[in-house]
């Protein structure tokens, strides 16, 4: 290479170092846009009711613990701990029935696929498609009938069918990765039903039912719809407990801001822990 | 291509069938039909209980739906139940409420979509380069999917659109002080704008989603395509259009796919930011409305049908987009 080429080539090099420090920059201008209504919702849950309701805004005004009173129920009396284990109920228990129905079909979808297994994948998506709304009523007459109202596990037998297409798709995907090859061998070689599922299906699966779990949990905490009709004063969940905080009197955007930052809590810890495995479960698993 | 593939898999299962007659005829138990069959049944065992639970819970209610849209019946008035033959469908034709909430849900639906996509596609090209602090900065734009769609919702209504102390007007009345001025515009954005108040909170949340999946797209694509393509001399537009574009396709019809069913289904922040009010009522809240506040439970249901059917149209369209998709996975 001669030297007239390299003198060529250096303010090119620069030219592109300088473009990309700029495109770094703006994707932390974007990163920050993105964050900054998050950090005014936690920032104003810290805040008292009179500054958090200020024009313009009071960014650096006392800090203080009165929202976080407030919505454990220091001036109202009224505890968020039961609509919060109520939503930890439904989240956890239709996490756990989905992962125990959408596993054994994901095995006889892929790794000993039934016939017309991609007609079967593509019912269980469907049923995702149709709206929940056109079936509420229905689900709230027989409810209504079978004194399953205001009853927690009337959400979770619901969650577990909202999210079932979904698990059922990612497991599918996760599974359909197990080597076939492997599998004839270790049949060849006499292994049992047993040993293979935990020799080989095993390993390959439980990234995917971690990722499954996630998803699936994630989308039963966030759930207001169904909670909301279905369910009242004992039953209630978070989301619809959130929604109570919104009064036509008075100050209430300190204490709103602390609640939503509670009730978010867990997606957000859940979420910032596993980002591959939110990835891979949002995609219904065709990223690995 | 696709075809093959399939048949090999077909292969696949005639081997195993071949190996379990095999045993059987060692040890022969009944005719080799009835052994094929329970043979079929023990590979169909372990899809059965989420098939049947999801027909149940899911398919079940749809009958009922369809059943309770033929009938006369308002809760409020209990004792004048009974058959209306096509009343309730000839009901939700007629009304206007009901046309503008089909097009409120496609325009609803269609904007979040489409600017999400765009935006998570320029998001997840400028994440897709090393620069410091990357890890930082893709876990402050996942946030907003990570916040409860209520919490979200509120958040947006209280603390960021409120006319008088929102975050947006007390930041406009800043700026103008900065410049002197004791007279900032101070719009009531969401009576201004009640539908483009909602589509911005979903835009906000649904970006980071489609962002993630178009960049686990773009890491996914053969790095050393692009260094000859850029030895041979192509710009970053060229590469962009003929070889990132291209590789992304699958991606971006999975996010546009995925966002479309949930956004199409969105109900906590129209009920949340504007209660459904000034045109922004959707489908799901619509029905929402008739039925748990006007308690019309046929009129209700006849608008679920229609939803239903609209949907199922949609679906057979999308469905075949993702049928494509899975073809290419089973080639691969």
């Amino acid at each position: 290479m001669s030297a007239t080429t390299v003198r060529a080539a250096a303010p090119a090099e620069r030219r592109r170092r300088r473009t990309g420090s700029l495109l770094g920059l703006a994707a932390w201008l974007c990163g920050i846009a993105f964050f900054l209504p998050v950090a005014w919702m936690v920032l104003t849950s810290f805040h008292s009711e009179a500054d958090a309701a200020t024009n313009p805004p009071s960014v650096g005004a006392g800090l203080t613990l009165h929202g976080y009173r407030e919505f454990f129920g220091a001036g109202t009396g009224v505890s968020p701990w039961p609509p919060l284990i109520n939503s930890l109920t439904a989240s956890v228990a239709s996490t756990l029935l989905v992962l125990a129905l959408a596993v054994p079909a994901a095995y006889a979808l892929s790794i000993k696929p039934v016939r017309k297994w991609s007609d079967v994948l593509f019912f269980f998506l469907s049923t995702k498609m149709l709206p929940l709304v056109a079936g509420l009523l229905p689900v709230y007459l027989i409810a209504q009938n079978t004194r399953m109202l205001d009853n927690i596990w009337l959400l979770v037998i619901l969650y577990t069918s909202m999210n079932l297409p979904i698990a059922v798709w990612m497991m599918r995907s996760f599974l359909a990765e197990v080597p076939v090859e492997i599998l004839e061998a270790a049949s060849i070689d006499g292994a049992g039903l047993p040993t293979t599922l935990v020799r080989i299906v095993a390993p390959v699966a439980l990234p995917g039912i971690a990722a499954t779990a996630l998803i699936s949990f994630i989308f039963s905490w966030n759930e207001l719809l169904f909670a909301r009709v279905l369910t009242g004063i004992v039953a209630g969940t978070s989301p619809v407990f959130l929604t109570g905080f919104v009064t036509s009197q008075g100050l209430f955007l300190a204490k709103v801001c602390a609640a939503a930052t509670v009730i978010s809590l867990p997606v957000l810890a859940a979420g910032f822990a596993a980002q591959d495995k939110l990835v891979q479960g949002l995609s219904l698993g065709a990223v690995k | 291509m696709p075809t093959r593939s399939v048949e090999m898999r077909g292969e696949r299962d005639g081997l195993d069938g071949a190996r379990e007659s095999g045993t059987t005829a060692v040890r022969p138990r009944g005719g080799p039909r009835t052994v094929g069959r329970a043979a079929a049944w023990a590979r169909r065992a372990p899809l059965l209980p989420a098939l049947v639970f999801l027909i149940v819970v899911t398919q079940l209610p749809f009958v009922a739906t369809v059943v309770i849209s033929f009938v006369r019946w308002n809760a409020l008035a209990p004792e004048n139940r009974g058959f209306a033959a096509f009343d309730n469908y000839k009901a939700v034709f007629t009304d206007p409420a009901m046309r503008s909430a089909i097009w409120t849900t496609v325009l609803l639906t269609v904007t979040v979509v489409l600017v999400s996509l765009v935006l998570g596609l320029g998001l997840a090209l400028l994440l897709d380069r090393r620069f410091k602090g990357r890890g930082i900065v893709r876990t402050m734009l996942i946030t907003p999917f990570l916040v409860v769609p209520v919490a979200a919702a509120l958040l947006w209504k209280h603390a960021l659109y409120n006319a008088s102390y929102g975050l947006i007007n007390g930041s406009l009345t800043w700026i103008w002080k900065l410049f002197g001025s004791a007279d900032p515009p101070q719009p009531d954005w969401m009576t201004a704008a009640p539908l483009a108040s909602v589509e911005v909170a979903l835009i906000w949340q649904w970006t980071p989603f489609m962002m993630l999946i178009l960049l686990a797209g773009l890491q996914s694509r053969p790095a050393d395509a692009v260094e000859a393509a850029r030895m041979d001399g192509a710009s970053a537009w060229d590469v962009f259009r003929y070889l990132t574009l291209p590789h992304l396709r699958r991606y971006l019809e999975l996010a546009a796919l995925l966002g479309t069913i949930y956004v199409v289904q969105n109900f906590d922040a129209v009920f949340t930011i504007t209660s459904g009010g000034l045109g922004t009522g959707n489908l799901p809240y619509t029905i929402y409305q008739t039925f748990y506040q006007a308690h019309d439970y046929g009129r209700a249901s006849a608008q679920g049908v229609v939803v239903v059917v609209c949907s199922l149209l949609v679906a057979a369209f999308a469905l075949r987009t993702v049928s494509s998709l899975l073809r290419e996975e089973v080639t691969r």
